[in-house]
């Protein structure tokens, strides 16, 4: 954009392919490949082979992705109810009080997420708080660690709002509730589904603090891509891998159709 | 028109009022910390009437306005909508209509929604289903929009979307009408056709108070019944147009409401003047008491060329054409008078003597510093 002659045209595109291609796409396709492979000696990997996705269409892994979904949902759902509440109420307080609120919703991404989920689990251990164990505790983990950002885009929303909106409807006699769901939400709305979107995608990839606070039964996919190449499973953890991100993507896109359905400028 | 005379010709008008009209500032103030920016205003709208705020930037006119839809609270004072005390109420609760300047349409509703808003917003309390749709097609039917009701804000330009915006405030059939500088993102041409637009939206509605913020006083002359001048936080004079123009009672008014030549003169008896030596024939003013200085105001286009009752006699030092008039800026006695000539055959030379004149009856006495902007 800032370079005008053609020579160093070439010399930055060239320097962004050398160092993007490396870094963020060759790995992701070394991952696809991997998944379709049973072997990998030589330069490319041989033996092709679709035996590690039939193997996730049933049993466990199956279950592990329904898993993540719903966890996902949950907790982004959660999360936007909870950032989205905590931005507009935080727009009647004071400068300073404004500031404490969003330092405390930036704290558990600032905390490392292994101890998030460490704390989580220490307090919820003993009854009458017992959530240990339980695929609750997962959910409120995820929460708590995405709930950052989507207070945080939401509030970056509402500061681009303009008050006039929000005054001619009260001026036309709409009460603060009506104004709210007719007029705020509404205009925020693209906001709040990239919001969604955001929060879903950190979700699916959670795996520091999901590992300490898992119960058996509740088992989301990121564990299961962990535990089976730790296991030495490479190619059966690179198929896991690849439905990860397939379904993250899915989901994604979806949201972004909705987004632009609802952008209205 | 005098505000008494309004409020019977609406008496006479026939159809009931919707809802309450009129609006009251009784000794109202607002600051923000220590900055006062409404300063004891007392003002009365009656019902039916236009009164335009026109004031500088800054003068306090617009923040009056918003302290009559409740968007500032008043540190001091009271608002009263149709006689009743709304200064603790929320906006939604006062019953007003209002058009700010930027239109704010509901981007996401198209035009019907937009203007069914207010409605819809109060529904149980006020319309029906079938009521709401009749009310808004009659809302668009008024400001001409009707053939756009399907469209969103976007699809329409800025004319389009300020009728939209006044159908919007018109549709809940407002007792009282607050308009913040309406006209003035539209550019010249469409400003002019708006104007009497709304003039002819009044004589439809002439229950309807309207209180008027603007700058500009071209819309203040040719819309309001009176004018209220503000400046710096306060209110500097009030009146009907002709009044405030032909009979400016200080010097800021004569100078915000149209052009003045304004001359630092010595009152004299009868009706006498005395400018750097020359008797002069004016309009005596109350409190300007032979031989105390004041301010001589005469309207540029009152002035003309040669010998008349009033003569000065000076050097012409800026010469303007402008189409239809020349400005002719002239110096007399080391003070600077404007004329505005219909147009000349032949243009004054720069630096040549000029004799000019006005009549007694366009030369208005001003107490000297009456309205000048430090008073405290």
């Amino acid at each position: 954009m800032l370079v005008h002659s053609k020579g160093a045209r070439r010399a930055v595109w060239t320097l962004f392919l050398v160092l993007f291609l490396p870094v963020f796409a060759l790995p992701l396709l070394v991952i696809v490949a991997a998944s379709f492979a049973s072997s990998w000696s030589g330069a490319l990997p041989s033996g092709p082979t679709l035996a590690h996705y039939r193997d996730i269409t049933q049993g466990d892994s199956l279950r592990a992705l329904v898993t993540s979904l719903v966890t996902a949902v949950a907790a982004s759902l959660l999360a936007l109810a909870a950032g989205t509440w905590a931005a507009l109420a935080a727009q009647r307080l004071r400068p300073r009080a404004r500031k404490v609120l969003d330092a405390l919703f930036m704290l558990p991404v600032a905390v490392p997420s292994v101890v998030v989920g460490l704390s989580l689990l220490v307090a919820f251990s003993q009854p009458p708080l017992l959530l240990n164990g339980t695929p609750q505790i997962v959910v409120i983990a995820h929460t708590v660690l995405v709930t950052a950002f989507a207070h945080q885009s939401v509030t970056a929303a509402l500061a681009r709002l303009d008050p006039a909106y929000e005054q001619s409807a009260a001026g036309l006699g709409a009460r603060p509730a009506y104004v709210l769901w007719r007029v705020k939400l509404p205009l925020l709305l693209p906001s709040l589904t990239a919001a969604a979107g955001l929060c879903f995608a950190l979700s699916m990839g959670e795996l520091s603090a999901t590992m300490m606070i898992y119960p058996p039964d509740w088992l989301p996919l990121p564990v299961r891509v962990f535990a089976t190449t730790d296991r030495g499973a490479l190619f059966a953890g690179a198929a896991l891998a690849v439905v990860l991100m397939a379904a993250t993507l899915l989901v994604l896109l979806a949201v972004s159709r909705i987004r632009t359905k609802a952008s209205y400028r | 028109m005098s505000a008494a005379t309004t409020t019977a010709g609406t008496a006479a008008g026939g159809r009931a009022p919707a809802a309450p009209s009129g609006i009251r500032f009784d000794n109202v103030s607002v600051a923000y910390g220590e900055n006062v920016v409404l300063d004891s205003f007392d003002l009365t709208v009656e019902p039916g009437e236009v009164m335009a705020l026109l004031g500088p930037s800054g003068s306090g006119k617009t923040t009056a306005l918003r302290a009559v839809a409740g968007f500032v609270r008043p540190c001091a004072g009271r608002v009263l909508i149709g006689g009743r005390d709304v200064t603790g109420l929320p906006p939604h609760r006062r019953g007003i209509g209002m058009v700010v300047q930027q239109y704010a349409l509901f981007p996401h509703l198209r035009v019907e929604d937009n203007v069914a808003f207010g409605l819809k917003a109060r529904r149980g309390r006020t319309a029906s289903r079938a009521e709401t749709a009749a009310r808004v097609a009659e809302a668009l039917e008024m400001t001409g929009m009707a053939a756009y009701a399907r469209r969103h804000p976007r699809e329409l330009s800025g004319g389009q979307q300020q009728r939209v915006a006044i159908a919007r405030a018109l549709a809940i059939r407002p007792g009282v009408l607050l308009l913040d500088e309406p006209l003035s993102a539209l550019d010249t041409r469409l400003r002019s056709g708006m104007l009497a637009e709304l003039a002819r939206l009044h004589r439809d509605l002439p229950d309807v108070s309207v209180l008027y913020v603007t700058h500009d006083q071209v819309e203040a002359l040719t819309l309001a019944d009176r004018i209220a001048v503000m400046d710096r936080a306060r209110l500097r004079d009030c009146g009907t147009p002709q009044d405030l123009y032909r009979r400016p009672r200080t010097e800021f008014t004569a100078s915000f409401v149209g052009n003045a030549n304004l001359l630092p003169v010595t009152a004299g008896p009868d009706g006498t003047a005395d400018f750097a030596g020359t008797r002069l024939t004016v309009t005596p003013a109350e409190g300007a008491a032979p031989g105390a200085s004041a301010t001589l105001c005469v309207r540029p286009h009152l002035v003309g060329l040669g010998d008349g009752p009033n003569t000065l006699h000076g050097r012409v030092t800026e010469v303007q054409w402008r189409g239809a008039t020349h400005r002719v800026y002239a110096d007399v006695a080391g003070h600077r008078v404007m004329a505005d000539l219909r147009e000349l055959r032949t243009t004054p030379e720069h630096g040549s003597d000029i004799t000019l004149h006005f009549a007694a009856e366009d030369a208005v006495l001003l107490p000297a510093g009456a309205g000048s902007t430090d008073d405290e």
